[in-house]
């Protein structure tokens, strides 16, 4: 059974010039243990039909769908207080920007011990302990020391494993990450992306890895989904994808990349739609 | 061959002060650096964060003094520290920054934006002035009716071609990049690359071209500068650089690049596949 199954999700903002839709009937399938990509450019819709998911757009969004089941359970019919019981807990999600992701004002030790003492109903001690052990297992260096840091004593590439410390302390089933290297070094990357792939083997978890970056998605990804302007344009496992994508503009994002330029010229997207006739 | 910029021993330093109980430091965050760039040529610098990349080309762009070093630019010494530079010098180096949106005033017309230049440093006319405008705004693929909108009408991808079509605007010699398609999407990237390498030449540009990322390094250098905690740890051409990496650096960056390489992913999706079964098992 599908960990996550969406049809139809939908997608739109009230603005001055009326509704514009973000995301246009998008289907998604996530099974238990398996790494997903959603690629695009910006304004494909990739992180906001995850954030329709996490409930965490703004009041003018309105989002429907047909279907939104995590698990079996349909998020759609159940209460507020059902859904919060879900989202942190068995869905938990990662942001592009580290360190504005944490609170300057508290410490992280405390911003971890906060969730496992809320969503896991920890004793303080025992809170405590636990927290050292996840900064532990994401890679921190002195761990117990760390805690006590503040977000702006630390790196960027700490700030996300500490974001993936609180992300993975509930042990969720299903963490979303949205662009979680894109601020960060290419040799952060790597470690992140290898703790991230880590921590989804050695949990079982499935993982939604929203991104740009097509490099990215090569070394991660099993399954990949390409969304342009608010649709799927193409979906596929990452190796079909890569040696025989089908659909025109998954065609022109790879053929511009700057790596495989044959001779002097770039092709760009509008080449491939003139070709496509679109 | 003329060389156009050449710099010799470059080192930056900047100070932090000090507070009541901490004394004050002197971080080198360039620590001598020697480069030259040919006419028509492109020098490409990479590095991650903090390795001194976008202090070095704020001083190849005389904006921030060197703290030592001589810096030459068509053969002249230059040290904006002694002396202002002339009109001359500033047309011929230009720059431009990564992000359209912040480097475009939005109170200011597009056609503004370009003629300034022009205002402040040459006796041209205004009619004169608007007709170079309009003509450049062709030149980067946007339109003559562009020249009366403001920033916002316009899209990243467009707006970094208005902050080219800016610098572009005295003919300098020239034009340090500094991260200038970062920020863009793939297949805008695309686009304003291919756009670059046209003006290029066009005006017999030489471009200092300042990069994180290895595959537009690898599509638009000659030359190739890897910068590593404010030392230039390798030099050489784009070939050398990147088919014979000699510094260990280089190759960990080389290393830490995903690539989209079939075989690669055909060789992960089996070690995946192995291992699940394995766990299985």
């Amino acid at each position: 059974m599908a960990l996550l199954k969406i049809r139809n999700l939908t997608v739109s903002f009230a603005t001055s010039t009326g509704p514009f839709k973000a995301v246009d009937g998008i289907d998604v399938d996530i099974e238990p243990s398996e790494v997903l990509a959603i690629v695009g450019e910006s304004g494909s819709g990739k992180s906001v039909s995850m954030l329709a998911v996490m409930g965490l757009l703004p009041d003018t969004a309105t989002v429907t769908a047909d279907v939104m089941e995590f698990d079996g359970r349909d998020m759609l019919s159940m209460s507020g207080a059902e859904r919060r019981r879900i989202i942190g807990r068995e869905i938990t999600m990662i942001f592009q920007e580290p360190i504005a992701s944490l609170n300057p004002s508290f410490t992280v030790g405390f911003q971890i011990e906060e969730v496992l003492r809320i969503n896991a109903g920890m004793s303080k001690a025992a809170a405590r302990a636990r927290a050292i052990e996840l900064f532990d297992a994401v890679g921190i260096p002195e761990p117990a020391e760390k805690m006590r840091s503040y977000p702006h004593q630390l790196s960027g590439g700490q700030c996300q494993r500490v974001m993936i410390a609180i992300a993975i302390a509930t042990n969720p089933r299903l963490l979303i990450a949205d662009e979680p290297t894109t601020a960060l070094d290419v040799t952060i990357q790597k470690q992140i992306l290898d703790l991230l792939l880590d921590l989804q083997e050695t949990h079982g978890m499935g993982l939604i890895l929203i991104t740009h970056d097509m490099g990215v998605v090569a070394e991660t990804a099993d399954r990949v989904v390409v969304q342009f302007k608010g649709q799927k344009m193409e979906e596929a496992d990452v190796l079909s994808l890569f040696e025989a994508p089908q659909h025109p503009y998954t065609r022109a994002l790879l053929s511009a990349l700057p790596e495989l330029a044959t001779g002097d010229r770039l092709p760009t997207v509008s080449d491939y739609f003139a070709e496509a006739g679109q | 061959m003329s060389i156009v910029v050449e710099g010799k021993g470059l080192t930056q330093d900047y100070h932090v002060a000090g507070g009541l109980f901490r004394p004050s430091k002197t971080v080198r965050a360039v620590k001598g650096v020697d480069f030259a760039v040919e006419r028509g040529k492109t020098l490409a610098i990479v590095g991650e964060s903090g390795s001194g990349k976008s202090t070095l080309a704020r001083i190849v762009a005389l904006i921030d003094r060197q703290s030592g070093g001589t810096l030459r630019i068509e053969g002249e010494d230059v040290d904006i520290g002694t002396g202002k530079p002339t009109r001359a010098l500033r047309s011929k180096v230009q720059m431009v920054f990564q992000n359209p949106y912040g480097s475009l005033n939005p109170r200011q017309k597009v056609g503004e934006a370009l003629t300034e230049p022009l205002l402040l440093n040459s006796d041209l006319d205004g009619p004169t002035r608007r007709e170079k405008a309009e003509a450049m705004l062709e030149k980067v693929g946007l339109q003559r009716a562009h020249f009366n909108r403001y920033p916002h009408m316009f899209s990243g991808g467009q707006r970094q071609r208005i902050a080219i079509a800016r610098a572009l605007m005295l003919n300098p010699a020239l034009l340090v990049l500094d991260e200038a398609v970062s920020a863009l999407d793939l297949s805008v990237q695309a686009q304003v690359l291919n756009l670059l390498a046209d003006l290029q030449e066009e005006f017999n540009l030489t471009y200092v071209f300042i990069s994180h990322d290895l595959s537009v390094v690898r599509y638009i250098a000659d030359e190739v500068m890897v910068m590593n905690k404010g030392e230039a740890v390798e030099q050489g051409s784009r070939d050398a650089v990147f088919t014979d990496p000699q510094h260990p650096y280089t190759r960990q960056l080389f290393a830490a690049t995903p690539i989209t390489d079939i075989e690669a992913i055909r060789a992960r999706v089996a070690r995946r596949k192995a291992a699940r079964a394995a766990a299985l098992a």
